[in-house]
Order: structure tokens, then C-alpha cells, then sequence
């Protein structure tokens, strides 16, 4: 297979590695074996790393390392990608209160596809999501997998306060929020768990590459799980 | 352990070190002093390490109780600070007696000060840094912004006070533009490489990009710089697909106006780059205030490079700090 990754300075101090420049599982394997790779043999003078849909931004010392030895490093674990065992994915289940105070959006969702909020739940929970990489904020996992029959763009003002643990849909995304945060997407439920969770040896509930899958629960299985 | 009492917070005070650099992956940014260079010096004013944790202040400063007494430094820019009513100076040691209130008052040069105690300032570190990330509310002190009330626990003083300054021919190359050269009323000028997206934007564009000047908005902090002028065209080179984002870099969303990545940035974003400020500029960037004007000049990372050398040497020099 002939090598499409391309590398690009970022800024002074960062390189970009490009697994193509769509969104495929192809690339999406490539990036979590670099990661892995980067992170049990890490190439001195690196200092951290930022994973995309299908692409890697390294970052490093200015000082200790230039961009072409950086390339270099990179070349050859990319060289060795395809023999990197990953570790099975995981399936992450997230229980989710759909609708009321905390889904305040699923109605009016559900009625832009003229279908009912049972429906879109019965969708929203139907199939396993992946996992592609976490960033944005911390333990924010960019999700694939939305049905498109659920694709609705996003609100036009943004809420000033979206709580923890909202779940929502912003175009053909799918989406726990982890901390209260600005945001435009529309909140479809919400779920007990701590997504991000400093007290944790853990920290984020979802790691690159797990399998998500929500489930609908009711009101006083959410309070119950919210206590514990 | 002796402590500072927070009397007056001011309006954003946090504690800052240099930052959490590897958790990119869980999605954690760096965080740290928004003029790292300042942070610093002011610790080797004090005797600490360069990376130990001290107070941020931004705009305005705060007064702060020492009930112990402590040895201290105000870095960054001039925010003019009364020690028992005497004035006391910025880019020098003072020794604080027992039960002593420094003021610190409103900034008279750029948007950031530093506090640096002999010892630092003591809190739990979250994953191995003491800096506080205001939007997610980890790290710091309680994740948060000081308020009145709070008591910090300072760390040993492990020498004897000394008197030290900051030789001060070195601020205008350490930061060329936003502490030196705030008087002239100069546009102030930020130095950028390329970004990721640079070549998909029109040449016109990236040529207006170049030539405009820009006034930060009222609605910077420190996860970004936004900036007011004329919009950028957007680029209608290529379909961007999310991928990480550098510190300092120059997104340009929907509507053409730039947004500076800044130290509690997003590890990953969705907006072309036109371009990102080399790292050099990066204290020149936590100096800047709303209002302030400034220009881009577009460098190459071999030259961005070599300024940063350059202004490592004289950093790590032992002659910028004068006993």
C-alpha cells in the first residue's frame, strides 16, 4: 500500500502527521497506533501529543529537537504501523435519561424528522458508536456512528452553560458533554456518570478506539446511579 | 508552611506555573503563565525554581496578607504595589515583613502581573502542575479564580533573603513589542509562521491578513485572543476535518475575524489556521489587553527558531539577574 502519510510544520514548535485528509477507519487505525507507539516509546524532546479524526499534532521542544529529525523519528514507527497490536476495543455503555429537563431539545429534534422522541431514542441507542479520539475539552470523545436520520444542524445561538453529562447531536455528531461548557449542539438527555473525573485513576470514561452504546433509563434509575 | 491571605482578589488572579505539557491525548491542555518569560524571571528574583507556582494577575491586582512576612517578586507588567504604603518596584526581590500587606494596584503597562513567593505557592498538583484551568475548573486552587478569604500555603524559604533585580535592557528583547514598545502607540507586532490551512486561503487574503491591523476584543481570556478589524476571506481550498490545534495558533472561523489560540486552549478545533505566532512572541501575547492593536508579520521557522535560541541564551544567562 503505497505511504500517503504527509508531514507539515504546524508552528515553530509542532509538526502535523496526515493520515490522508478524510475520514476512514483506515486512518483512524493509523493514528491510534502512532499514539500508542508515541506513548510506550516516546521520542525524546516530544512533549505532547493531540490526536484528530486522521491526523497526529506532535509537539516539542524548539530547543532540543528540529522539525526534519522529529520527521525522521516519526518515519520510522510509521514505517512500523502496521504490526502494532492494538488492544481490543472496549464497549463503554452510557445510560441515558432521554427527554424532560435534561433532554430539552429531543421534541423539537425528534418533530425536524417527523418522528417521535420515542423514535429518535430508539435510534440514538440502536447502534455502537466509535470512539475516534478524545480532545476539545478534557475526556471529550468525538463519536462516529450517528444515524442520519438523527443529523440536525446545530442551534443557531449556543447555550452560554451546557451541564455535565448532557448528551447531544450537532450535525452529524454525536456527544457527551464532560464539564459544564458554552455549546451549540442540541441536548437530547443526559447520563448519571462522571465523564471526566479527576479523582479517577482513570480519568476519562472513554479512551481512542472504545465502542460506545447508549441506553435509555428512567428518572429514578438516573437519580439512583447520580447518588452513587 | 507559612500562607498569604487573599484580602482582595482582584479581577482574575489564579496560580500559574509553567503548565502541564503530554495530556493532549485526555484532551487536557497545558494551561500555564500567560507570559511564561515573566514567571520565570520572578522566580530567580526569589531563589525558586524557574517552574515553581506563583499568582497571575490580570489587569488588576489584589492585596494580599502576609502574615508570616515572605520574600517576593512582582514581575510582568507594572502594575505599580504599596508595601506598607511605601511604593515598591516590578523585576525585584523584596523581603515582606511578618503581618505586612502588599496592594498591588491596576496595571499601567500590559494586561498581566506576577506575584512570586520564595517557596511558591503550594496546592495539589493535577497531573503534575500546579496551574489552574479556569474554564474546565482543574488545577490551581480549588480550580477557580482566588477570592477573598482564601489562604495560600506558601512553601519553604529554603535561602536567606537576597536582593536581586532584573537587568532591564534585556525586556525589549524579551518581549519586543507588548511591554517595550507600548508607548510608542505602534501597531504592536506579533511574528507567525505558517499554519496547516495557510495555503488554502486566496492569496488576497492571506495578503490582507498580512497587511491589517487588528484590536483585541473585549472577549479575550486566556483560552483565546479574539481579535476586531477587517475579516479575513475564508479560504475555499480544502474541507477541513478536525485535527489538533498548536498554542498560538491563528484560526479563522465563519465570519473572517482571527482567534489566537491561547494557553487554555481546545486540544483540537475544527477552523482553518492561517497562521501561528511563533514561540518566541508567545509572552509578547500574554501582555496583550483588549484594545491594544497589533499586526502580523509572517516569518519562517528557521528564522522563528533562531529568535527563540537567541532569546533562551539571554534567559538562561546568568547576567539578567543583577545581585
Amino acid at each position: 500500500m503505497a505511504d500517503i502519510t504527509r508531514f507539515q510544520p504546524a508552528s515553530d514548535q509542532s509538526l502535523m502527521v496526515y493520515f490522508g485528509d478524510r475520514i476512514t477507519p483506515d486512518a483512524h487505525r493509523r493514528v491510534r497506533a502512532l499514539l500508542q507507539l508515541l506513548q510506550t516509546q516516546p521520542v525524546s524532546g516530544v512533549r505532547n501529543l493531540h490526536p484528530g479524526y486522521g491526523s497526529i499534532l506532535v509537539k516539542f521542544d524548539a530547543l532540543t529537537l528540529t522539525h526534519d529529525d522529529l520527521e525522521r523519528a516519526l518515519r520510522t514507527r510509521v514505517a512500523r504501523l502496521d504490526s502494532v497490536q492494538l488492544p481490543e476495543p472496549r464497549l463503554i455503555q452510557i445510560p441515558v435519561y432521554y427527554g424532560g429537563a435534561f433532554g430539552p431539545d429531543l421534541d423539537e429534534l425528534a418533530s425536524s424528522h417527523q418522528m417521535s422522541a420515542e423514535r429518535a431514542i430508539e435510534l440514538h441507542t440502536s447502534g455502537d458508536y466509535l470512539v475516534y479520539f478524545i480532545g476539545f475539552v478534557p475526556g471529550f470523545a468525538y463519536l462516529g456512528g450517528l444515524p442520519d436520520s438523527l443529523a440536525t444542524p446545530r442551534l443557531s445561538i449556543p447555550r452560554r452553560a451546557v451541564p455535565a453529562g448532557s448528551v447531544a447531536i450537532g450535525g452529524h455528531q454525536t456527544g457527551v458533554y464532560p464539564i459544564a461548557t458554552p455549546g451549540g449542539w442540541r441536548v437530547i438527555g443526559r447520563t448519571p456518570l462522571a465523564i471526566f473525573s479527576p479523582a479517577r485513576a482513570e480519568m476519562s470514561r472513554f479512551a481512542i478506539g472504545d465502542r460506545v452504546r447508549f441506553v435509555s433509563i428512567e428518572r429514578d434509575e438516573f437519580e439512583e446511579m447520580a447518588r452513587a | 508552611m507559612s500562607t498569604i491571605r487573599v484580602e482582595e482578589p482582584g479581577l482574575l488572579t489564579t496560580v500559574q506555573d509553567l503548565g502541564r505539557e503530554g495530556f493532549g491525548p485526555l484532551g487536557v491542555s497545558a494551561s500555564g503563565a500567560a507570559d511564561p518569560i515573566a514567571l520565570r524571571l520572578g522566580n530567580r528574583l526569589v531563589g525558586n525554581a524557574e517552574n515553581a507556582a506563583a499568582l497571575e494577575m490580570t489587569l488588576v491586582g489584589g492585596a494580599f496578607a502576609f502574615p508570616e512576612g515572605g520574600v517576593v517578586a512582582l514581575t510582568g507588567s507594572d502594575f505599580g504595589a504599596m508595601l506598607d504604603g511605601n511604593n515598591v518596584g516590578t523585576w525585584e526581590s523584596l523581603e515582606v515583613p511578618r503581618g505586612a500587606t502588599l496592594r498591588v494596584g491596576p496595571s499601567r503597562s500590559g494586561a498581566r502581573g506576577y506575584l512570586c513567593v520564595q517557596g511558591g505557592i503550594v496546592v495539589t498538583p493535577f497531573l503534575g502542575s500546579s496551574s489552574t484551568h479556569v474554564m474546565t475548573g482543574l488545577g490551581g486552587y480549588q480550580g477557580r479564580p482566588l477570592r477573598a478569604g482564601d489562604v495560600l500555603q506558601v512553601g519553604a524559604a529554603t535561602a536567606p533573603f537576597r536582593r536581586r533585580t532584573v537587568d532591564p535592557s534585556v525586556f525589549a528583547e524579551l518581549w519586543p513589542h507588548t511591554i517595550a514598545d507600548r508607548a510608542s502607540g505602534e501597531p504592536m507586532r506579533i511574528r507567525v509562521t505558517d499554519g496547516e490551512q495557510s495555503a488554502w486561503f486566496a492569496e488576497a487574503a492571506r495578503g490582507a491578513f498580512a497587511a491589517n491591523v487588528y484590536r483585541v476584543s473585549e472577549q479575550t481570556n486566556r483560552m483565546g485572543i479574539r481579535l476586531e478589524g477587517t475579516p479575513v476571506a475564508e479560504q475555499s481550498g480544502g474541507r477541513m476535518v478536525t485535527e489538533g490545534v498548536s498554542l498560538g495558533a491563528v484560526q479563522i472561523p465563519p465570519g473572517g475575524l482571527p482567534i489566537i489560540l491561547f494557553v487554555e486552549q481546545q486540544t483540537t478545533g475544527g477552523y482553518p489556521k492561517i497562521a501561528n505566532v511563533i514561540t518566541a512572541d508567545l509572552a509578547s501575547l500574554g501582555q496583550l489587553r483588549p484594545r491594544d492593536v497589533v499586526r502580523f508579520e509572517r516569518v519562517q521557522v528557521a528564522a522563528a527558531r533562531s529568535v527563540l535560541f537567541r532569546r533562551e541564551q539571554l534567559l538562561r544567562s546568568r547576567k539578567i539577574i543583577v545581585e
